[in-house]
């Protein structure tokens, strides 16, 4: 079997445009994360990117992100992007400290981190390399595991991101809001960032994660985040995920967690033509809690896949899910929940639920919950749904004398609700609402 | 006993119940015997000449050989499968003997005439081969090894029209039949081992119901693996036509062997309008020893075909030997308003390994279907759930139900589901349940306390966690099947 791969030539374009790359990276090259990058190549090299053959990318289908080269986002222009142009992408009416990146590199003048705590450190990655780069070296990749080529691309190329660290005993007080604008106008960006976030011993934070587009140029943003969530920290990782519909985002969350800790993650996917989240946390110690809240809105040609994967590994811990998808036109919805619960992890407690509405005739889903358990003092379920919005209660609505059409986003408005409720920030959870809404009156509603 | 109601008196004590599980575990295979019978059998290896072979001494009809060979020829093009959760060292297919058979084949019609040998061999089993025939009404269908040896009742059913007989009798009685029908399910194309068996089957039965007939007793077949390193290849193709309706029942034993044997069976079901199919399997299969030697790999492709508008078939089947089995009982919902549905036990222990579900394929309207899954893992095995759901296009208003729970006897067992759920149909609702846990030290106590003995308990508390798949069984095998759910976790239960 000497198949060549499919998009070879792709990969090939990857692995040599390398050398130019490194020319360019000046000093750079000889931090410890150059070493890194050369590694990740040596791997890259090996590893074809993923078909429809593999078990994990069944239903996604990667050709349309392979068929382009993109260019690796270093040393791009700014495209005139003002601190008054942006404001519009923030969610607001809260305190919060921003940092803004355009195609995944960091921009200083764009970002404000006025007043921050004292021993928060909340900066990019670049910096950091040239300011204190143990901080970083001791923490990344750290608990890499198994990655695909799109992981390797990440790490090959990637030259900053996001880092945030909260030492021990510190709650920051306002969430951080990191956003990414992504998009040019004549090239074809690779956005790269590969953020950290990493949080001490009695420690909490907030982190909104908010991925925009410039424009309705093709990108392609590719993510790494690491979480470490130290002893008895909390973690809240928002994402909130409003590309445009002509580009393809994939991102990979490692989670890593110790004792007593507890990391929520929240996860909206609204914009991207592929869309692809890996999110995986490992539940390294005891008494751990891991919730992970899931809403995406599918339409026109979408292709949006969740891929959830929790590992217990040690007795005493409980994990939540809750993910919920809308899907309209030919909208295709991919959802994968794997939980495993290892030999050692006894009276662990893993919930999951995934529900699915198709609003439209050509709109299409496939789930998989998958559930592997390894350990017998386990209490586990999870279920699944598909169906359409409930013809009583759309009945009784409207018997009620309301029109089809807000019947119909009443309903939906309900269905998504039990996932946005569970954000903690009140005014992000309005604005969400609001989104939502905005996203259904998008959506050509039949008239019945 | 003595020693287990001792330990009853402290029944906050769960590792002393756990105690119980293991003792429980440690029984040994009950139907382990070899029959001394003469048997024929084709020397090892798998070639064009052997397959040649089997058909010519099956007195094949030309088109047969070349189907088998066409087959044939498409396998070695195919690469074995190793998606599913389940390990084995690899199996060399030349060194397997592919055809065996008791050497005097009987062509009889009532049970004086059969092998005293073979008769002892099913008073072993605890089939009364002849009880049955007088009191239950069964007619049975043995399959010993690979030939048909006798079959009773066919002359009450010829009178309705229905033909039960093994299939190379088909091919050579009813050859119109078979050649519409066979492998129009399960393509030779379909999987690596139903290719395997289409050019080298053996045997297995054959039921046709013709219009309009409802099948006045339950069909029952008895496969059982005799001699020693024979690949075990049977083919059943039941048919039902318009409006008609069989209860078929299928039960598998295997002698204590060392070397692991292969079976790889395919079985065919085809309903047309109005038509009910119920087929109930109990596999008993050798298991394996308590150290994983041994035992039987069971990689069977089983699929039904509702090809009429408002037919049904319905898959039974309790799972509690081999070492490896590998099968996914399907259900292609083509005709409007068809209905599929699957109860399953899968009981692991020792070493064994269990990969195995359903597929509900929706294609027509309204089409329905019902997926009960019961998995307990006990011992040091592995037991996984893999189910599809598909919901086509076109199945406006199709509706799925799966409720698949595991039950974890051990702490060195595994538990796995992976159900699939594909739907492209906005009509379409599909709900799908899940569940694992373990025998609760508080439903023990409980029945501690109202004066049951551990053993009892556990007992009780397992057949209540199946009761909804032993609901679906027909009688005679509901009993067995809960005898054969103690034995096999004789040891996890009593």
């Amino acid at each position: 079997m000497n198949r060549i791969p499919e998009f070879q030539n792709t990969k090939e374009w990857y692995l040599s445009s390398f050398r130019k790359f490194e020319e360019k990276l000046n000093g750079e090259s000889k931090s410890f994360l150059h070493d890194l990058r050369k590694e990740a190549l040596a791997q890259l090299a090996e590893v074809d990117f993923p078909t429809t053959r593999d078990e994990e990318w069944k239903y996604t289908s990667v050709s349309p992100i392979l068929k382009q080269n993109f260019i690796p986002a270093f040393n791009i222009d700014k495209q005139n992007v003002t601190k008054e142009g942006i404001k519009k992408y923030f969610f607001s009416g809260f305190d919060f400290y921003t940092m803004t990146f355009i195609n995944g590199i960091y921009s200083e003048e764009l970002s404000d981190l006025q007043n921050l705590q004292k021993g928060v450190t909340v900066n990019s990655l670049s910096k950091l390399l040239r300011s204190n780069p143990k901080v970083i070296s001791e923490q990344i990749t750290k608990f890499v595991k198994t990655e695909n080529a799109f992981n390797l691309l990440n790490r090959v190329y990637s030259t900053d991101g996001a880092v945030v660290i909260v030492p021990d005993g510190v709650i920051v007080e306002k969430p951080i809001q990191i956003l990414f604008l992504n998009g040019h106008n004549d090239k074809l960006v690779l956005s790269i960032p590969h953020n950290l976030i990493v949080a001490g011993k009695n420690s909490q934070v907030s982190i909104i994660t908010n991925y925009s587009a410039l424009n309705s140029s093709v990108y392609f943003s590719n993510i790494i985040t690491e979480v470490f969530a130290g002893e008895s920290s909390i973690v809240d990782l928002y994402k909130i995920q409003n590309e445009n519909d002509n580009s393809f985002h994939y991102e990979k969350v490692e989670a890593h967690q110790l004792k007593k800790s507890i990391f929520n993650h929240y996860n909206f996917t609204f914009g991207g033509e592929i869309v692809r989240n890996d999110i995986n946390s490992t539940l390294d110690d005891e008494n751990i809690e891991t919730h992970y809240y899931g809403l995406y809105l599918g339409k026109g040609n979408q292709h949006i896949d969740n891929h959830t994967f929790v590992d217990h590994a040690k007795p005493n811990c409980m994990s939540n899910e809750l993910y919920k998808g809308i899907l309209d036109n030919k909208a295709r919805g991919v959802f994968n929940g794997k939980i495993i619960v290892r030999k050692d992890a006894q009276k662990t407690n893993a919930y999951q639920q995934n529900k699915t509405v198709l609003l439209s005739k050509t709109a299409k889903i496939n789930t998989k919950p998958q559930l592997e358990i390894f350990a017998d003092d386990v209490k586990c379920t999870h279920g699944a749904t598909v169906g359409h919005l409930d013809d009583t209660a759309y009945y009784y609505i409207r018997t009620r004398g309301i029109p089809a059409e807000l019947a119909k986003s009443m309903l939906i408005r309900a269905f998504a609700n039990d996932v946005v409720e569970s954000v903690k920030i009140e005014p992000l959870r309005d604005q969400l609402n609001h989104m939502i809404f905005e996203h259904l009156h998008r959506v050509e509603i039949e008239n019945d | 006993m003595n020693e287990i109601k001792e330990k009853d008196k402290n029944p906050e004590d769960l590792s002393e119940d756990m105690k119980v599980l293991d003792d429980l575990t440690t029984s040994e295979y009950k139907w382990g015997f070899i029959t001394d019978i003469e048997t024929e059998t084709v020397p090892k290896g798998l070639s064009e000449d052997v397959i040649r072979l089997i058909s010519a001494k099956k007195h094949e009809p030309e088109w047969m050989t070349e189907w088998r060979l066409k087959s044939f020829r498409y396998w070695k093009k195919m690469e074995e499968p190793h998606w599913p959760n389940v390990q084995y060292p690899p199996i060399d297919y030349q060194d397997l003997s592919y055809y065996s058979a008791p050497r005097k084949k009987p062509l009889l019609n009532s049970l004086e005439e059969v092998d005293p040998e073979l008769l002892k061999t099913f008073e072993k089993l605890g089939i009364p081969l002849t009880e049955q025939k007088i009191l239950a009404g069964v007619a049975v269908d043995v399959v010993f090894d690979s030939v048909s040896v006798t079959t009773t009742f066919k002359e009450t059913l010829k009178e309705k029209g229905i033909i039960f007989c093994s299939i190379s009798e088909a091919i050579q009685g009813h050859p119109e039949l078979v050649k519409k029908y066979l492998g129009s399910v399960v393509p030779y194309t379909d999987n690596y081992f139903a290719a395997l068996n289409s050019a080298v089957f053996s045997d297995g039965s054959f039921v046709f119901i013709p219009k309009g007939v409802r099948c006045p007793m339950e069909l029952s077949t008895y496969f059982r693996i005799n001699a020693s390193e024979t690949g075990q290849f049977e083919r059943t193709l039941i048919v039902a036509e318009e409006g008609a309706y069989v209860s078929y029942l299928e039960g598998c034993t295997a002698p204590i062997r060392d070397n692991n044997q292969l079976h790889a069976a395919v079985v065919e079901i085809v309903a047309l309008d109005d038509a009910e199919i119920k087929y109930s399997t109990v596999q008993n299969w050798y298991p394996g020893n308590k150290e994983g030697k041994g035992g039987i790999y069971n990689f069977v492709t089983k699929r039904g075909a509702c090809r009429g508008r408002n037919s049904k078939i319905s898959w039974t089947q309790v799972e509690t030997g081999s070492a490896i089995t590998w099968k996914y009982p399907s259900c292609i919902l083509q005709g409007d308003n068809s209905i599929g549905e699957f109860y399953s036990v899968a009981v692991t222990n020792n070493y064994q390994q269990a990969d195995t579900g359903t597929k509900m394929i929706h294609l027509g309207k309204n089409t329905r279907s019902t997926i009960i899954s019961k998995g307990i893992s006990a011992g040091r095995s592995n037991n996984s759930y893999r189910g599809l759901v598909k919901i086509g296009k076109n199945a406006d208003g199709a509706r799925n139900f799966t409720q698949c729970d595991s039950m974890l006897m051990s702490d060195k067992c595994g538990a796995h589901t992976f159900p699939y759920i594909e739907v492209e149909n906005e009509s379409a609702k599909v709900e799908h349940e899940a569940t694992t846990s373990k025998v609760g030290a508080d439903q023990i106590f409980y029945l501690n306390q109202r004066g049951l003995a551990t053993e009892d308990a556990i007992n009780m508390i397992v057949n209540g966690f199946c009761k909804e798949v032993f609901n679906e069984l027909p009688m005679e095998f509901a009993v067995e099947a809960q005898k054969l759910l103690a034995i096999s976790l004789e040891g996890s239960v009593g």
